[in-house]
């Protein structure tokens, strides 16, 4: 893993071409590095920084900053289990304990296999359905602890793939709709769809 | 600013005047209102982290707490700073930051002198309402060899995050994470390396950051300081020498507006180690035996008696004394001239620049050079050469009062700052600044015309219409590189001074006291306050009895002279020519010829143990007197601490040695000397006692000086913790000279020789034509070399003794990155590694000067040869 792929370091110049500054460019950069690593890697980083000419302490401080900008390494999974108070009083700290169990890991640990990071989150606005279960940011409202295995069994055999795809991966880097490297290239409406993030899959529990 | 501008404000009921565009915090201060604050640093720009400094102002809807120090001062403004609501909100604000923070003062050590626990005590809640555990972090950690750091103890005021940003341009350390996780790091393994580190352990105002060398070492309330002048470099930095049971044990760097304005480099930050390192000699020594000094002295007057009878006092030559006070210099001056009958001293190395381009210059000072709309750097990395300067010129460049046109071999730290750079061959500096110059249209536009000095015409003409366009000139001279003659900066100079007649001139020098030993006459054919000999030979004879006749021989004739077997003793004042002349075999040679070697010396260095007698003298520290820097601004030394062992002061030595020679200086100390320099040497004159003495608590003088006012310095004990002083000066403009008179010049005194002015070289250089088959060799000098000074200084980066080439021209020879090659100069065939490196320009070797030699390696000094104008090399591979 040594930084940007020589097709996202072409990604990388085309999107620090849409800023007038290039330090503007840099938390979209550390999105297009988490898509290609699923986190950001030291080698990335000090990659951003000499495209924004900036120094490697500036991005790790700017992405260190951000909770969906991972500097460790994570799972392709990241579930979060939000603890906030409509949550808690869901039961959310029971499912955190089952989830661990169920894991085999401990709350920010990830799994032996590289599967699963689990983290314990603020509120998430699912506050609606607790409690809140997020899989890469997708939201899974109201499981039980049933509801969690099946999740877990369904992610681990692949019957979740179309749905939920490694962490990391941001559609939005891909767009074509919007700012444009380029005053020449003519702005399309819409895109394509298939790279437009579709809406959230959201499983209402039975509770 | 006119005094229109300014208006009137209301601080705690009191009418007060301010201008605008003032902070509220600033205009406190002026008026001694002291508001408590921890982020504000006022050579920094504000930021509004710690919230300290609430004050209540007054706005368009009543009264409200504001950030004094983020908030400008608007007329008519109302500022209470000591109402109930404030005290509420400077109680609330220190719980807060006191959350976090461990209670751990009596092992801290900051404690004593730390803003935080000042300000707790004095507007702290004294007690508080959190039970909960704080936070705890490894501790502590190494963000570099030098610095460590207690990340509990730190309170985000992100003054040393804002430093290395915004002043060194060193953003190698930033905060990470958020919230209560909060903490300063750096990336990795990418260590702090700045050359400006120990800067954040001195205004952090809380235990946070702490240098290693101080660890531990001392309480605040254990140490004594007195005020002094850095000798690192020549840029003459103020600073508090800190000691505690008769050793040195932590610097300071003061707030001395013309000069450094707080900030020191690392290497001079902790130069105090160097008082303590192994090299240190204590004892003289003949032969390499422990002697005492009456052995020592009895053999080198013996020696010196014997040439004055037999080979004549041309066979004496004394080298050195840069590293020397004005006043010790002066007496070894005097000393040379009188008593041996010699004119034979030059306090440069080879390594300097031609003395009257330093001092018959039409001088800036650096207030001046960071004034100036356009800076012409020609020559070296400042930031390896005078690391202070590099940072004043980086922050006009900042301010944008100032633009930098940069004329250098190869890219520098001051390239990325630069508003344009010529890349000239090395050695060629002098073709180069020609053409930007001299009057008339260049080539360019033809298309037709050949680069000059490795420069196309069309970067010329730019550069060109740069001065054009600038109202004023300031041009920084130094040594690019020690393969080149300093003859090719006196070419650069004198083309300047032809044809741009009000520019005026920066000269960067490498050893501290340069200037101030050429002002004392430790130059060939400089007599005492800058006049030669021919002129004012009669003048000193007046007052010293007799002054030899003729120019003497500078270093590089004396040590060839050596070498040849003509001379008879050799006295190396403070000087290592084996390290530091261009020219290593010859320097060698010259002290292993059999002429008597006397260094006079404090530390051990490479000519010291070629030396036959060693006189160990005191360093910085432990003598007094005064330093000039490359301003020509003298200012004071202290002796804080007495010299180890034996160690005598260098006027000492001279004084035993006339005495033994049957001849009387009239000196019993110091301060007759500097009585005799104030009456003697017009250049001098006015620098009377009481300046003197209070030269000790400021920011030095600019000589010749035509007033006799000294300005007291600002101080702030917040800014810089650590000064012990009560003393808090307003801050008055005005440069403490008063130019309406001047007696030296003046009809007054018209006996007094003129002092010695540049005058212009007629004959051009001609450089030779570099062959196809060959690299210019460029020997720069870097901060942290070899020296002794520098040696004790462990965990710095040091480059190695690389040669460092472009990658086309290592293909050429068929050579790898890292392998060893052949490098034939005209002083000789050396094996030595080489290394590509692309920023490099084509055609072009470079290897730092005087720099830690591993395996395999060469070092530049071998490499340059003894008189010639450029160095040009050869590369073969193995």
């Amino acid at each position: 893993m040594g930084g940007f792929t020589p097709d996202n370091l072409v990604k990388a110049k085309e999107i620090i071409g849409l800023y007038p500054k290039a330090r503007s460019a840099l938390i979209p950069l550390c999105h297009l590095a988490q898509s290609q690593d699923g986190w950001l890697t030291p080698e990335a980083i000090v990659e951003i920084a000499d495209l924004l000419d900036l120094a490697p302490a500036e991005v790790k401080g700017t992405a260190s900053f951000y909770d969906m900008l991972h500097t460790e390494p994570v799972g392709r999974y990241l579930v979060g289990v939000c603890t906030n108070i409509a949550c808690m009083l869901g039961g959310a700290y029971e499912l955190l304990e089952h989830c661990e169990d169920r894991l085999g890991i401990r709350c920010g640990q990830t799994t032996k296999d590289g599967k699963f990071t689990l983290e314990e989150t603020e509120c998430m606005a699912g506050c609606d359905g607790p409690p809140c279960v997020t899989v890469n940011y997708r939201y899974f409202l109201g499981l039980d602890n049933q509801g969690i295995d099946q999740l877990v069994d369904d992610l681990e055999a692949g019957r979740l793939d179309n749905e939920i795809p490694p962490h990391g991966t941001v559609y939005r880097n891909s767009r074509n709709v919007g700012l444009t490297a380029s005053p020449t290239q003519e702005p399309q409406a819409g895109g394509k769809s298939s790279q437009i993030a579709q809406p959230t899959p959201t499983k209402r529990g039975a509770k | 600013m006119t005094d229109d501008d300014k208006f009137l404000i209301k601080i705690d009921g009191a009418d007060y005047e301010a201008s605008p565009g003032e902070l509220i915090i600033e205009a406190c201060d002026k008026a001694g209102v002291h508001v408590p604050r921890f982020c504000y640093h006022p050579r920094m720009k504000p930021v509004g982290m710690c919230r300290m400094c609430l004050v209540e102002v007054s706005g368009p809807r009543g009264m409200s707490l504001q950030p004094s120090c983020y908030m400008p001062v608007q007329p008519d403004m109302e500022i209470v700073t000591e109402s109930d609501k404030v005290k509420k909100a400077q109680d609330g604000v220190l719980e807060f930051l006191l959350i976090n923070h461990p209670l751990d003062c009596p092992v801290c050590d900051k404690g004593g002198e730390c803003p935080l626990q000042d300000q707790t005590l004095t507007y702290g809640p004294g007690e508080s309402r959190f039970v909960e555990a704080k936070r705890h972090w490894a501790k502590p950690i190494a963000l570099s060899e030098l610095i460590l750091l207690d990340r509990e103890r730190c309170i985000q005021c992100a003054r040393c995050t804002r430093f290395a940003e915004e002043v060194a341009g060193d953003p190698m350390i930033d905060f990470m994470a958020r919230g209560d996780s909060t903490e300063v790091n750096i990336f990795d393994d990418n260590k702090f390396t700045s050359y400006f580190s120990g800067n954040t352990v001195q205004i952090c105002p809380v235990g946070a950051l702490t240098a290693t060398p101080y660890r531990f070492a001392s309480r605040p309330w254990d140490l004594e300081q007195a005020e002094s002048t850095c000798v690192g470099c020549a840029t003459g930095c103020r600073m508090v020498i800190q000691s505690s049971q008769d050793k040195l044990i932590r610097y300071l760097g003061i707030d001395s507006d013309p000069v450094n304005q707080s900030w020191l480099c690392d290497k001079g930050r902790f130069g105090y180690l160097a008082n303590y390192a192994e090299s240190r000699v204590v004892t003289p020594q003949v032969d390499h035996q422990e002697v005492s000094w009456k052995v020592a002295v009895d053999h080198v007057a013996r020696a010196i008696k014997e040439a004055l009878a037999t080979t004549g006092p041309e066979s004496i030559g004394i080298i050195g004394g840069s590293r020397l006070p004005n006043e010790d210099a002066y007496a070894w001056s005097k000393l040379a001239r009188s008593v041996f009958g010699t004119n034979n001293v030059d306090a440069q190395l080879g390594d300097g620049l031609d003395p009257e381009v330093i001092v018959g210059l039409p001088k800036a000072t650096i207030d001046e050079t960071c004034a100036s709309p356009l800076v012409v750097l020609v020559g070296p990395d400042i930031k390896e050469e005078s690391p202070i300067l590099f940072l004043r010129l980086k922050g006009a460049i900042d301010r944008g009062t100032t633009r930098v046109l940069e004329i250098s071999p190869n890219p520098t730290s001051m390239t990325k700052y630069s508003a344009m750079s010529l890349f000239h061959r090395p050695g060629e500096a002098h073709l180069v600044v020609n053409s930007l110059v001299t009057p008339g249209p260049t080539k360019a536009g033809s298309g037709a015309g050949l680069p000059v000095g490795g420069v196309e015409l069309a970067d010329i003409d730019r550069a060109r219409a740069l001065i054009e366009d600038s109202p004023g000139v300031v041009f920084v001279l130094g040594r690019a590189s020690m393969a080149d003659s300093a003859q090719i900066v006196t070419q650069c100079a004198s083309k300047v001074r032809e044809n741009l007649p009000g520019a005026r001139f920066l000269t960067v020098v490498r050893r501290a006291n340069t200037h101030g030993a050429l002002d004392c006459g430790l130059s060939p054919n400089l007599l005492p306050g800058r006049m030669t000999i021919d002129d004012a030979r009669g003048y000193y004879e007046g007052h010293w009895g007799q002054v030899a006749q003729g120019p003497g021989m500078s270093t590089g004739e004396m040590l060839a002279r050596a070498a040849a077997g003509s001379m008879a003793v050799l006295i190396l004042l403070g000087a290592d020519p084996v390290s530091d002349f261009p020219s290593r075999s010859l320097a060698k040679k010259a002290l292993e010829s059999g002429a008597l070697v006397v260094s006079v010396t404090s530390h051990l260095d490479e000519s010291a143990k070629l030396a036959g007698v060693i006189l160990p003298t005191t360093t910085f520290g432990e003598k007094g007197g005064t330093t000039t820097n490359f301003e020509g601004r003298v200012s004071s030394l202290s002796r804080k601490v007495t010299g180890p062992g034996q160690a005598f002061d260098d006027w000492t030595v001279a004084v035993l040695l006339a005495k033994e020679l049957g001849g009387d200086l009239g000196f019993s100390s110091q301060q007759d000397i500097s009585e005799e320099m104030e009456r003697v040497v017009p250049l001098y004159s006015n620098l009377k006692p009481h300046i003197w003495t209070s030269l000790a608590q400021s920011d030095g003088v600019v000589i010749p000086l035509y007033g006799d006012r000294v300005v007291p310095r600002w101080f702030d004990p917040i800014a810089t913790p650590g000064i012990a002083s009560l003393v808090h000066h307003p801050l008055r403009p005005g440069t403490g000279v008063d130019k309406e008179s001047d007696p030296v010049r003046g009809e007054s005194l018209p006996q007094v020789p003129a002092r010695v002015e540049f005058s212009e070289v007629s004959r051009e250089l001609s450089i030779p034509t570099l062959d196809a088959y060959s690299l210019r060799l460029m020997a720069p000098k870097v901060l942290y070399d070899r020296g002794v000074l520098t040696e004790p200084l462990s965990g710095v980066e040091r480059p190695g003794s690389v040669l460092r080439v472009n990658h086309y021209d290592l293909d050429r020879i068929g050579a790898m990155s890292g392998d060893r090659v052949r490098v034939v100069s005209s002083a000789g065939a050396h094996e030595a590694q080489v290394e590509v490196d692309d920023s490099i320009s084509k055609g072009t070797a470079l290897v730092a000067f005087n720099v830690p030699r591993s395996e395999g390696q060469v070092l530049a000094g071998d490499l340059i040869g003894y008189g010639e104008l450029v160095t040009d090399v050869r590369l073969e591979a193995l």
